[in-house]
């Protein structure tokens, strides 16, 4: 970031002047606006992945996504399109397997797990032909709020905005379905198609995740604050909502946490979000 | 049209093979009907036949004066189904509201809230659930979860009402009173229900007409008529014997899986 002209000061434990340090780098501006469309993405979309029992589903996509990355970079193509490529391909696969086996559970987790190995090991040959990109392994498995581009802070938030629209306008008849599909076929919900698209859309969300969390930790905020939100309310509109403050409080407290300490942002997003968990799944006294 | 299901000759397949044929029936409004029969013998395909999500091979059918699927606006429709395990979260009111407006797109709209509300309120009421609808499904009882379903089924106050083995895994106390609960929406709501029992000893004594299914095909009439060991001869082709105990129950002896001996759900 040769054109930033503000200088890295380190925590002064003045609130303002270090919110106002954290604005002051053109690189952390766009890591807090993909950070906050990620976070919002994840937390809504989670939300219904978690009520659907797709979690399985979701780390399939995650895991997809590494491959994706690693051989757009190979083949020198935009990493925005070798996420997206990847997860929404994947998608597609996983609802082709999920409707070919029409109830199958055990062999439609044991084809998706195969899929998952067979990802990540051509995940990791493309990083190994890939010669220079030794530290890009790790930031596309764990994540990196660094070096985060103009056009995808601009992507992320468009595809959330789309996201959202979509999630919003088919919100009741998507939990109508997660919840109870036979009684929602029968009532007109074309209970298939939803599928399939919430597939896609877990897809989209997951490959923009991927870009801040990185592969593996997707889950930090596509699962965590939604299962804490579950555990805490049954209410849809307050469990919602409740899932997206708590992947916002996670991804800025974890990005601050991560410019002003030398530990990296994917290790602090997860923390955080597993200390909420594991604080709603004490046992009250 | 007073007729809610008529069925004439009809026949159904799954898999390319014929499930039941030869079937004609007529189901009146306001009369509670038990679908009896073997494990895998057509019971719940007949339901998917009445919702139009299976098309019948040979005959007709007509439901509400409609053709199949058509008049699913007013049917209401409880799956057989497992039950909401402790892992479910969701409100018993959440899941009867899906029943109002759970298949509309779109936003809600904010004004319309209080009516719908006002509406699932009654219908919790006139099953008994209100003191437990707003805890999550999951934490619930069978019984309870029950009568929440069946609140479901009834929130768009339909003429029809398909329960798929709603007693099914319920204890013999609450087989009765779900039971009860039953006869009473049929009479005072003046809704057709059509009712597929495993065991139909809970629900005998309230039943107008049967429809029974085995052999490949199935036979309607009063419970009089069906559940005799003529009938049910001619019907599984094989000499069948009815019990008639001092209280009232029903036994039938010569049926591999009698539909009177409590006992494992039909799989299909």
């Amino acid at each position: 970031m040769t054109t930033d002209a503000a200088v890295f000061q380190g925590l002064s434990w003045n609130l303002a002047s270090d919110v106002r340090q954290l604005f002051a780098f053109h690189f952390m501006v766009n890591a807090l606006v993909a950070g906050t469309a990620v976070a919002v993405l994840a937390g809504s979309i989670g939300w219904f992945m978690v009520l659907r029992r797709q979690t399985f589903a979701g780390h399939t996509l995650a895991v997809i996504a590494f491959p994706g990355a690693a051989g757009a970079t190979l083949a020198g193509l935009p990493l925005l399109l070798g996420y997206f490529g990847a997860c929404v391909a994947g998608a597609i696969a996983l609802a082709g397997v999920a409707a070919g086996r029409g109830g199958g559970h055990s062999r439609e987790s044991a084809a998706t797990g195969t899929v998952q190995a067979v990802g990540l090991g051509l995940g990791f040959l493309f990083v190994q032909l890939y010669h220079g990109l030794l530290n890009g392994l790790q930031a596309l498995l764990f994540g990196t709020f660094l070096g985060i581009t103009d056009v995808q802070a601009r992507t992320l938030v468009a595809v959330t905005a789309v996201t959202l629209v979509v999630l919003a306008l088919a919100a009741r008849p998507l939990f109508f379905a997660s919840v109870d599909a036979d009684v929602a076929r029968a009532a007109g919900v074309p209970v298939r198609a939803l599928s399939l698209g919430f597939l896609l859309l877990l897809g989209l969300s997951v490959a923009a995740t991927s870009q801040i969390t990185g592969a593996l930790l997707v889950f930090a905020l596509l699962v965590t604050p939604a299962a804490t939100a579950h555990r805490l309310t049954s209410r849809p509109v307050a469990g919602l909502a409740l899932s997206v403050v708590l992947g916002l409080a996670v991804t800025w407290l974890g990005l601050a946490l991560a410019y002003f300490s030398i530990y990296p942002v994917g290790f602090w997003v997860t923390s955080l979000a597993f200390g909420a968990y594991v604080l709603v799944r004490l046992p009250r006294r | 049209m007073s007729e809610a299901v008529r069925l004439e000759d009809a026949s159904v397949e799954l898999g390319r093979r014929v499930v039941w044929e030869h079937v004609s029936l007529a189901v009146e409004r306001g009369e509670l009907v038990a679908v009896l029969g073997s494990n895998g013998a057509g019971k719940s395909t007949f339901l998917h036949v009445v919702l139009g999500l299976l098309p019948l091979r040979g005959g007709t059918a007509r439901v509400l004066g409609r053709r199949p699927g058509e008049a699913n606006a007013w049917i209401g429709y409880l799956p057989q189904r497992r039950h909401f395990d402790g892992s479910v979260r969701i409100r018993g009111v959440d899941l009867v509201r899906l029943g109002l407006d759970g298949a509309r797109w779109g936003v809600p709209l904010p004004g319309r809230g209080s009516e719908a509300r006002a509406r699932v309120r009654e219908v919790i009421d006139l099953v008994g659930a209100s003191a437990y609808a707003e805890r999550p499904i999951g934490a619930l009882s069978g019984g309870e979860q029950q009568r929440l379903l069946i609140a479901q089924a009834l929130v768009r106050r339909p003429r029809l009402l398909l329960l798929d083995e709603p007693l099914d895994s319920l204890d013999l106390t609450n087989q009765a009173s779900v039971a009860a609960l039953v006869q009473r929406i049929c009479r005072e709501e003046g809704v057709a229900v059509l009712l597929v029992a495993h065991d139909a000893n809970p629900i005998l004594g309230y039943l107008d007409r049967v429809v029974y299914f085995a052999g490949g095909t199935a036979v309607a009439g009063t419970p009089g008529e069906v559940i005799t060991g003529e009938t049910l001869s001619r019907l599984y082709s094989a000499p069948i014997e009815v019990l008639r105990t001092g209280d009232g129950r029903v036994v039938v002896v010569g049926v591999p899986e009698a539909p009177f001996v409590h006992g494992r759900r039909h799989d299909d």
